[in-house]
């Protein structure tokens, strides 16, 4: 029983360690944002500037998720700029010349996307080659196939159908001629920010639900204050975006994209046995083995994850650019790795967390928009950039150290 | 005698939990100098203290040491006034030399050139006066894991040592290592050299120690002069403990049934070196409820026997007959091996063991994750439930399940790594050194614990290299030795003499 009396505070303790990052996380990028806002003259929190910051950094997050397992498990994939320009070229060549439907070109870039990643799991799980070689090697060859099959030019366009895929909106009832603006007036597009208002409503019931299910199950749980706060700034920043959106042309469909893959990624880390076995194999690979878990597939299936969600960034891009051009996805997998790195995914594997890798995305996303913005030239916001992702993974080892 | 140290009132606290509370240490110069006290008590922290890993200003209290009070603030500022630390965990660089690794950061020379000459011959002097036969630029990785302790040693001797302090230096080596080493503190008191050592062998400490300071809770209990009083263990341990042991092992009621689990002519060759047998045809039966116990010098293969047996993890080309009550029975994967009801508790929990910067829960689930989940997702109240199920039944001290595996003491962590095997439902348990460096009182409840597993009728194998732990606990023991067993006895009949005597026949024969 006395460890029953031990347990109370040092448990409390223990939940400000392990969360008091996250938090610092949510608030250097609220603060980046506000430095930025105030920079530019409020162009950053701009509707159109908002729409557009959503869709310059969807493929920074939607390929970080598959990072986080790669890093997480004890690899690196440096390959995926290159596939992200591979997949696009083979996409549009495919629509282009061979005129094929785009709903097949998407199944098949993705199928492509996945199979990259096979075969460069296979050569790191199987094989045993370092994951920093094999994708080397892969960012090397995608490249130069890419080149290669484009000959220096861009193919496109696309279909609209196509092209939706990234600057496409959601439909609104102002299509239909309903609940549209006078002439002269502003469309405000009132389907996304219902859906903006469901989906605050939505975090905090059912975390609030959990909440509560925890605390009577007698698991940790966050002091109370703290749990309300935190839902009231989560839920303010939905409604907020919500409308900002709404004002300027709704919500974006590869925000639902990104939405609907951020919740699958949370819940495969957090509640699945296999997100589960990839933390164990990163933590310490001989005890994970030793306890069962199948090492070789597990890596192998990390690396064909994130070759499809890599084949998707690549069907993003190219719809957003509306054409494949040779150079698309250059140095992408910098920002995706930064962004991992930043959100407080750690180098040797074993620990990170979705949310964090999404606020590290969008705090990389921020970067790069506020700079352009007030105009820092390519080369200024590398050095930026580089600077903060040391600091911020400086900060980040000091505070673990100090524990 | 006048005291080569001093450290008065010394208090550290960690994060709010004290560690250690006004404990104070008197060392007299040239004495072998004992601490005891069980996982936890505070003797690493205090040690760390000490040498400087913790700096001044970090603690509370005065260290005096050669007269003058001291404020370390690194560890180097203790190592140059001849404070050397030797670590439980061996700090060698394994693909290194033995003398590269005796001079890092100390090298002969100048201008940042090695002068390679002076380095071996200077090696070749400090080898001989740890009598260790092996030439200076043997590589670590090659050495087992006693020479690398006298390695280490020599280490210390080179960089002018006045107080050494050793960390548990018995743990992992067997009992003719151990005796070569406790020989060898003696010869350095007799030259001057203070030492204090760190032990849970309490055999061995009684053997050499001059006093002996016991800690319990963080703070000092009593300190025993052995020249003044008859020392035994078990006065060692009631001061550890607080009460009396009157038992170190406890009883139990054997009731062994069928046969459960047994291998037939195993044979496993190295992993790298094809064609060169290491378990040269074993045969091994265990029936349920019933405790079998493998015996065995250091390199016996006797860790290579059972994981060979656990899936495959070690060698190639095994061949052999393994049989699971009566029926063949497949081995040839972990999972496989997990699935028909067998459990390998690893003789290295840090490293083969646990996943450190996981929380006690995860560990615990972490081998029957489908235990706590429906189609392949978690249950998190489940997982929980389970995870504090074992923290209670085993007594692991943890402040919950959520703390990092990584901050818990030896017998705790050891205790997590059995939970997870016990989650994971064995029918054959094999525990590997399952007491290595932990205290008395942690022990005792493992024995409980393996005997509770044995009564409920699993059947258990327990590999160890401390022999009264074997004569203690097992129904039945093998003796094993260069990959075979050379022998097999019931407990009751068994001694450590007829256990060394089985070893070194085989020995005499081969010679």
């Amino acid at each position: 029983m006395s460890n029953r009396k031990v347990a109370a505070p040092g448990a409390h303790a223990g939940f400000w360690q392990n969360n008091l990052r996250d938090y610092g996380l949510l608030v250097s990028l609220l603060l980046i944002m506000g430095f930025f806002e105030v920079m530019t003259g409020g162009v950053l929190l701009d509707p159109a500037n908002v729409t557009n910051l959503i869709l310059q950094n969807s493929y920074v997050v939607v390929m970080a998720l598959g990072m986080l397992l790669v890093i997480v498990g004890g690899n690196i994939d440096l390959s995926v700029g290159s596939i992200v320009g591979f997949t696009g070229a083979v996409a549009a060549s495919l629509m282009v010349y061979q005129k094929m439907p785009y709903p097949i070109v998407i199944g098949l870039s993705l199928i492509l996307g996945g199979l990259i990643g096979a075969a460069q799991g296979f050569f790191v799980a199987y094989g045993k080659i370092p994951s920093f070689i094999v994708t080397l090697a892969g960012m090397l060859i995608f490249r130069g196939l890419t080149g290669n099959m484009l000959l220096g030019q861009f193919v496109g366009p696309f279909a609209s159908g196509f092209r939706a895929i990234s600057s496409g909106f959601i439909l609104d009832p102002s299509d239909f001629g309903i609940l549209q603006a006078e002439e002269g007036a502003d469309q405000f597009y009132w389907a996304s920010m219902l859906i903006g208002v469901i989906c605050a409503a939505t975090l905090v019931f059912t975390s609030t639900q959990r909440w509560r299910r925890d605390r009577a199950g007698a698991m940790e749980t966050e002091p109370l204050v703290l749990f309300m706060g935190k839902n009231a700034v989560f839920a303010a920043l939905i409604l907020g975006f919500s409308f900002l959106l709404a004002s300027n042309k709704g919500l974006p469909n590869v925000l639902i994209t990104m939405g609907v893959l951020v919740l699958i990624y949370t819940f495969v880390t957090t509640r699945t046995t296999i997100g589960r076995r990839v933390y164990a194999m990163g933590g310490n690979r001989l005890a994970a083995q030793l306890s069962g878990v199948r090492i070789e597939r597990l890596t192998f299936l990390t690396f064909v994850n994130m070759g499809v969600l890599a084949g998707l960034a690549g069907l993003i891009v190219a719809a957003r650019l509306n054409s494949a051009t040779p150079s698309a996805g250059n140095s992408f997998e910098l920002d995706v790795i930064a962004a991992c790195f930043i959100g407080g995914v750690s180098a040797s594997g074993g620990v990170g967390k979705v949310i964090g890798v999404v606020i590290g995305a969008f705090f990389i996303g921020v970067m790069n928009n506020g700079m352009s913005i007030l105009g820092i030239g390519i080369f200024w916001q590398q050095v930026v950039k580089g600077v903060v992702l040391l600091a911020a993974v400086s900060v980040d080892v000091y505070q673990r150290n100090k524990g | 005698m006048t005291a080569i140290l001093e450290m008065r009132g010394i208090s550290k606290n960690f994060s709010g939990v004290r560690a250690l509370r006004d404990v104070s240490l008197s060392i007299r110069e040239g004495e072998i100098h004992a601490i005891c006290g069980e996982n936890g008590a505070g003797k690493s922290t205090l040690m760390k203290v000490l040498s400087g890993v913790y700096p001044h200003g970090s603690y509370d209290g005065a260290i005096v040491y050669g007269g003058e009070e001291r404020r370390f603030a690194r560890i180097s500022d203790s190592e140059h006034l001849g404070i050397i630390i030797i670590h439980q965990e061996l700090a060698l660089v394994p693909l290194l030399s033995i003398a590269e690794n005796i001079f890092l950061g100390n090298e002969p020379g100048r201008f940042g050139i090695i002068d390679w000459r002076e380095a071996h011959a200077r090696t070749r002097t400090l080898l001989a006066t740890v009598g260790l036969r092996e030439p200076p630029t043997a590589l670590i990785t090659n050495l087992g894991i006693g020479k690398q302790q006298l390695v280490e040693i020599a280490k210390a001797l080179a960089k002018k040592v006045r107080l050494l302090i050793l960390d548990e230096p018995t743990a992992s080596l067997n009992e003719t290592d151990s005796d070569a080493l406790l020989r060898l503190l003696v010869a350095f008191r007799g030259q001057g050299i203070t030492c204090i050592i760190i032990s849970h062998k309490l055999n061995e400490i009684t053997k050499v120690a001059d006093q002996i300071t016991v800690l319990r809770d963080g703070a000092t209990v009593e300190t025993i002069d052995c020249h003044k009083e008859a020392i035994s263990e078990d006065r060692i341990i009631r001061a550890m403990v607080g009460r009396d042991m009157t038992d170190r092992y406890p009883t139990r009621s054997v009731a062994i049934g069928e046969e459960m689990f047994s291998i037939r002519n195993w044979r496993v060759e190295h992993p790298l070196h094809a064609g060169r047998e290491v378990i040269k045809g074993v045969d091994l039966h265990v029936r349920k409820g019933e405790v079998v116990g493998i015996a065995g010098l250091m390199g016996a293969g006797r860790t290579e026997l059972a994981m060979s047996v656990f899936g495959r993890a070690y060698g190639r080309n095994i061949t052999g007959e393994a049989q699971l009550a009566g029926k063949p029975v497949d081995l040839s994967t972990i999972q496989r091996a997990i699935s028909a009801g067998l459990a390998y508790v690893t003789e290295d929990r840090k490293s083969l063991g646990l996943v450190l910067s996981e929380d006690v829960q995860n560990n615990v689930s972490l081998a029957n994750l489908p235990g706590v989940s429906t189609r392949g997702v978690i249950d998190a109240h489940r997982e929980s439930k389970v995870a504090r199920h074992y923290v209670d039944s085993l007594r692991i001290r943890t402040p919950g399940i959520h703390q990092k595996t990584l901050n818990l003491s030896g017998g705790n962590q050891q205790k997590v790594v059995i939970s997870k095997w016990l989650f994971a439902g064995p029918e054959v348990l094999i525990l590997d050194e399952p007491t290595r460096g932990i205290d008395v009182g942690a022990k005792y409840e493992i024995y409980a614990i393996v005997n509770e597993l044995a009564a409920q009728g699993r059947a258990i194998i327990v590999i160890s290299s401390e022999m009264p732990e074997l004569l203690g606990i097992c129904d039945r023991i093998y003796v094993m030795n260069e990959g075979r067993f050379v022998a097999e006895m019931p407990a009751a009949e068994a001694s450590q003499e007829k256990i060394m005597a089985a070893i070194m026949k085989q020995y005499g024969v081969a010679a």
